[in-house]
């Protein structure tokens, strides 16, 4: 048994560099990325896009949705870090590839671009419902705003849409503004307002709706307003990144050039928002963004440096946490005043802001409370776009020690007095009546 | 013997009694040798382990306090049990019998003698038993002479009742507190007798010991004061009555607040005010008899009006603000399980967490056939052996049986306490039935054979006869003595003939007839063979089970179910250290002694509120439940399931338990949603609460793959629900037998999914373009 684990460590020990020459903890970014195409004209047609991932020194790998050697996986290992699919109309992967093994995929920890687009597969429908988004259940109808369409939308049907309602978070979008409204033209979907995990990155504007461009409303649409979203994410629990789009044509050559002027708008951009978008977009999901990686949680008594065992009661302790953010090329330090400590039994005892020394360090100090049980340093670390940083920590706290309460209460030197008094008085008196006479 | 100081040596009579003595020594050793060893059959037919629940959690302390030493024990915050509240250990444990063995694997060890601390702990309680037997030999001796002390002792090493509890590997609390009970009761009855001082010091630390070793203590400290009230309201005041009782009061007192666990407890509630009180009493009796010792009559009756009008004044205030006080607390000041014993309805009523317990249970008739066997018939001939004559210890003795009687009635757990009584009566009945039985044999012998038995009555008599008279008359003197304190100087000398003539008459009547003692001995002789017999098979077949390891005879052989330390051992070797794990309190113990894994709840059952946790989770659906144990960081849920081999007293049998004690808290929880028509069942019938909540789904989970019906051998029924899946749990462990089954809380899910059922009804609602490509140019 001992032998087995000993070599199995030594086996691992040599496969590391192998293992972390792709996506690892140390290095989070994807290299190898598959792109599942239904046509492979979209290879030329989305080339901005593709080249412009190329140059960041992702490999892609290009493949047909059909093709019969598809596979995620070989000898039970993962060969591709990262997942672009582009066949919104495939109602079938070839290969071993199934929404489940996608989803496997996702829960593994890698990431996923998702494309859809009027008229989506049931496949690609499901992986998206996997996900946690809902595309409308109606599969000829598209996004139309009669509001903030695009001028250039020469069909007249207002469904070229010109969103700007983009998620304000520097860590999924880049700390520069994008000014251009983004162009779209695809399908709604729809996210469930209790799953804490998706996110509406460009939404509609409140004039949008879902139907069918080419039929009269017979109803009203289902999804309207801002609860249409265009492009979401999602984060999974174990920080894998998704990406689903309404609009194949937003990662588009074609609308990545062209100009934009927003209806009613008197700005007109030269170029749309889409390649700035999609960009950004595409370096959060492959973790060039917004990844965080905390070390252990550090903490000792004020004036020690060793972590004790065990805590008593009201001592005074110092709690420190290095936590760094992943720059698409190595470890910078992360710096944040909203990064909180709690101390936890069953309800945090202690809440407190950790203080940061701009070098990635967070520490803060704090009295033990009147408790005693066995507690928890928890950071809980849930900010919009970064990975979700959970950590937490068992610490027990004790009692006093018998020997360790006060020796002598002041208030009670009464007391003390009356018992010393009494054994006198007694001795003095059983003196007096055994030998008075 | 203070029979054989009193006689100068040398005289045939003085011989017949160093014998006697040896004898008697001799008898005491074998006595000793055959509690111990008739406490063995558990380790002979199974293995030496500690047996049950709490045997390990005492096990697990004192091998703490071997490692550790004793400032850590005292001291030690156990951060493994009830999680996360911790439990100080050092402060909530009676250490008396952890330090009791934690000392004798100390001095064994340090005389090179290498026992492991398991084999101390398993072998603590008989050796303990013996030295029960030998305090109960001490204890009858004061109160009706060696010949009831020899009976009695013999009849407690083997009394059924205190097997239960002492068997080898049963090292619990009762181990050495019966032993301290008796002893304690012996040193008060010795200082009663002697009057001396050093005798109550003596008792006051056997007391101690008693108060380290068990919350049994209380009915020490509320039988003594009794017994001196009795002794004071029957006109039997005196100053060994003071000298036994005050000082124990004290120091007793004072020594029992210096066990952690009791601390100001002593002082602060119910259970201890009887003594205070009765120490006030005797205080004033005390004066009384004094004043009255240097006043005239006269003066006196003129003191007594002015102390009573006054003193009667001052006494309704202090009974007036006590009563305030004590109304004040919600319990008036008395602890649940002191409650329950006043009034046995208590518990149920309002405490279900120790009405659960099947040993707070009130015990059934048969219970007492099995634990005292034909001691019940033999107790009231020796409460009547005890009123002739009435002394002080005889009448302790008699109050002593009459309230654990009681006690015993209410919660079959103090049958312990009962055992002891009902020895020291039948010893002394049979010693009593002895004496005159062979008295009249010898008698009518003799005056056969033309003698004259006037005369040498007492000295041919066998010695035990000799020793028991000679107290007799000891207690005549003493009540004498009484007599001539009450201070009736002219009745003395009239009182001393009548007695003296009633004496001689009392042996003439007790001469029986040659043939009708002749039977009755041997009818006597075969009582106590089937005493015997009985006591043995009791302590081989019925209490010898270490109930974690289990087997059953049946027609292919003896089938051993070890399944409790399988999946202790799975755990302790599958789990992380850290993890923790969640299962009814039954098990907690269990669970952190054999397999080292943090528990939420265990048997020590203080925190009501987190045990109620646990049934809440147990009895909820799935997914509550899933979210109550995440919310508690367990990681592991433990069920015990007997239903494939037959084992009653598994989870779903004590499940209504959990969802009383559940429900007591947390009022969604309601027992009559998990009843059909007030019929707790499991079948088809059952409600649909029971059939989803967590512990029907725990232990019936894959249940029908093992016969193909799901037939519960327990229940003696199918099973409601046969297929089903778990969401949030999944099955990790499962023993050989089934008993013990071990489930992992799934993680939650890595991804929200989204609504399901929209894709199911595809509407369409212009042209459907399902498999047209778009032109992705465009």
């Amino acid at each position: 048994m001992m032998n087995l684990s000993r070599s199995v460590a030594l086996i691992s020990l040599f496969l590391l560099p192998l293992l972390t020459f792709s996506f690892s903890v140390d290095n989070p970014t994807d290299r190898r990325v598959l792109v599942l195409l239904d046509d492979l004209s979209l290879k030329s047609s989305h080339s901005i896009f593709f080249s412009t991932l190329k140059s960041r020194g992702f490999d892609l790998d290009f493949k047909l949705a059909e093709d019969s050697k598809l596979a995620l996986q070989r000898y039970g290992q993962y060969v591709y870090d990262g997942l672009i699919i582009f066949a919104p109309s495939t109602e079938r992967f070839g290969g071993s590839l199934d929404s489940k093994s996608i989803a496997d995929f996702v829960d593994s920890g890698r990431d996923l671009i998702l494309s859809a687009d009027t008229s989506a597969s049931d496949l690609i429908r499901g992986i998206a419902l996997e996900c946690g988004v809902d595309f409308d259940e109606d599969s000829s109808a598209m996004v139309i705003d009669h509001s903030s369409f695009s001028v250039s939308d020469v069909d007249g049907d207002h469904t070229l849409i010109a969103a700007d309602g983009l998620v304000k978070s520097h860590a999924i979008l880049g700390k520069t503004k994008i000014e251009a409204p983004v162009l779209f033209r695809g399908v709604a979907h729809s996210l469930n307002p209790t799953n804490n995990l998706v996110l509406k990155v460009l939404s509609a504007s409140p004039s949008a709706y879902s139907a069918n461009p080419s039929s009269k409303l017979s109803s009203p649409p289902q999804l309207t307003g801002s609860a249409i979203s265009l492009v979401s994410v999602m984060q999974a629990r174990n920080n894998a990144r998704v990406v689903i789009s309404g609009s194949l044509q937003l990662f588009s050559d074609r609308l990545f050039r062209s100009g934009v002027q927003k209806a009613g708008s008197p700005n007109k951009y030269e170029k749309s928002g889409n390649q700035q978008f999609v960009t950004e977009l595409s370096k959060w999901v492959f973790h060039e963004r917004g990844h965080l990686k905390a070390g252990s949680l550090v903490h000792h008594r004020v004036g020690e440096t060793d972590e004790p065992a065990i805590y008593r009661i009201k001592d005074d302790l110092e709690f420190s946490v290095e936590i760094l953010e992943w720059s698409g090329k190595s470890w910078e330090p992360y710096v944040a005043d909203d990064v909180q400590v709690q101390f936890y039994m069953m309800s945090p005892y202690v809440l407190k802001t950790l203080s940061t020394d701009k070098k990635g360090l967070y520490h803060t100090s704090f009295k033990v409370p009147d408790v005693y049980g066995v507690f928890q340093f928890k950071v809980e670390y849930e900010k919009l776009g970064y990975t979700t940083l959970s950590l937490s920590k068992q610490i027990p706290v004790r009692p006093y020690r018998h020997n360790e309460y006060e020796r002598f209460i002041p208030t009670a030197y009464p007391y003390y007095g009356a018992c010393f008094t009494t054994m006198a008085g007694f001795f003095v008196f059983s003196f007096v009546y055994l030998y008075h006479k | 013997m203070a029979a054989v100081e009193s006689l100068p040596p040398g005289t045939p009579s003085a011989m017949r009694n160093a014998f006697g003595t040896v004898l008697s020594a001799l008898i005491l050793v074998l006595i000793g040798v055959l509690a111990f060893s008739i406490r063995l059959f558990s380790v002979i037919k199974y293995e030496s382990v500690i047996h049950e629940f709490d045997p390990y959690f005492n096990y697990r302390v004192t091998q703490f306090l071997s490692k550790n030493g004793i400032y850590e024990f005292w001291n030690w915050f156990d951060d493994r049990t009830w999680y996360p509240l911790g439990r100080v250990i050092g402060g909530t444990v009676y250490p008396g019998l952890t330090l009791t063995a934690g000392t004798i694997w100390w001095v064994l060890n340090a005389i090179n003698i290498p026992l492991s601390v398991e084999t101390v702990c398993v072998f603590t309680a008989p050796v303990f038993s013996a030295f029960a037997s030998w305090a109960t030999y001490l204890l009858t001796k004061e109160v009706k002479g060696s010949g009831a002390g020899l009976a009695a002792a013999a009849l407690l090493a083997m009394v059924p009742s205190y097997i239960s509890r002492s068997v080898a590997g049963s090292y619990d609390n009762e181990a050495v507190a019966i032993f301290a009970l008796i002893f304690t009761f012996y040193l008060y009855i010795k200082t009663l007798n002697t009057g001396s001082l050093f005798y109550a010091t003596l008792n006051a630390i056997a007391y101690f010991y008693m108060v380290c070793s068990w919350g049994g203590y209380t009915f020490i400290i509320n039988l003594i004061p009794m017994h001196v009230l009795l002794c004071i309201v029957t006109g039997r005041y005196s100053p060994r009555l003071y000298i036994a009782y005050a000082p124990l009061v004290v120091l007793g007192t004072l020594l029992a607040a210096l066990v952690p666990v009791v601390g100001f407890n002593a002082v602060l509630t119910s259970e201890h005010f009887a003594s205070f009180l009765v120490f006030i009493i005797i205080h004033v009796v005390a004066l009384v008899y004094y004043i009255k010792g240097i006043l005239t009559p006269k003066m006196f009756k003129v003191a007594v009006t002015l102390v009573v009008s006054i003193g009667l004044v001052v006494c309704l205030i202090v009974v007036a603000v006590l009563v305030a006080l004590v109304a004040s607390s919600p319990t008036g000041g008395w602890s649940g399980r002191s409650l329950s014993l006043l009034d046995p309805t208590y518990a149920s009523k309002y405490i279900p967490i120790i009405a659960s317990v099947s040993e707070h249970q009130p015990p059934t008739w048969p219970s007492y056939f099995m634990d005292i066997n034909v001691l019940a018939f033999l107790v009231p001939a020796g409460i009547i052996a005890c009123f002739s004559p009435l002394s002080d210890a005889s009448s302790f003795v008699v109050l002593y049986i009459v309230m654990s009687v009681y006690f015993s009635g209410v919660m079959v757990r103090l049958m312990l306490v009962l055992a002891p009584a009902a020895c020291i009566m039948s010893g002394i009945a049979l010693s009593q039935a002895f004496d005159v039985f062979t008295g009249s044999i010898k008698y009518q012998l003799s005056s056969k054979s033309k003698d004259d038995a006037e005369d040498n009555t007492s000295t041919k008599n066998a010695p035990k006869d000799d020793a028991s008279s000679g107290k007799a008359d000891k207690g005549e003197e003493v009540a004498k003595e009484r007599l001539s304190k009450k201070g009736k100087k002219k009745e003395r000398e009239p009182a001393e003939k009548p007695s003296v003539k009633s004496k001689i008459v009392k042996k003439k009547a007790l001469v029986l007839p040659l043939e009708a003692s002749i039977v009755a001995l041997l009818l006597l002789i075969m009582l106590g063979a089937f005493y015997v017999i009985h006591c043995v098979w009791a302590a081989a077949e019925a209490y010898s089970a270490p109930s974690i390891v289990l087997t059953s005879q049946s027609h292919d052989g003896l089938h051993v179910f070890d399944d409790f330390r399988e999946s202790y051992a799975w755990l302790s070797h599958n789990t992380d250290v850290d993890d923790k794990v969640a299962s009814w309190w039954d098990y907690g113990y269990q669970t952190t002694a054999m397999a080292n894994r943090t528990v939420i709840v265990d048997n020590n059952t203080w925190n009501n509120t987190h045990i109620a946790t646990v049934g809440t989770a147990m009895s909820s659906p799935e997914k509550a439940a899933w979210e109550i144990f995440n919310s508690l960081d367990v990681k592991y849920v433990l069920v015990v399931f007997g239903g494939v081999i037959g084992y009653p007293s598994d989870d779903i049998n004590k499940f209504l338990w959990m969802v009383r004690i559940g429900g007591g808290e947390f009022p969604h929880i309601k027992e009559a949603d998990y009843l059909r028509d007030g019929q707790y069942r499991i079948d088809s019938e059952a409600t649909p609460t029971m059939l989803n909540c967590l512990m029907y789904k725990l232990c019936y989970y894959r249940f029908v793959e093992t016969d193909g019906k799901g037939y519960d051998r327990v229940r003696r029924t199918e099973i409601g629900k046969k297929h089903f899946k778990l969401t949030h749990f999944e099955e990790v462990f499962t023993s050989h037998h089934w008993m013990v089954r071990i489930y992992k809380l799934k993680p939650q899910k890595n991804r929200i999914r989204g609504r399901v059922k929209k894709l199911k009804q595809k509407t369409s609602s212009g042209v459907s373009s399902k498999s047209v490509k778009k032109n992705p140019w465009m």
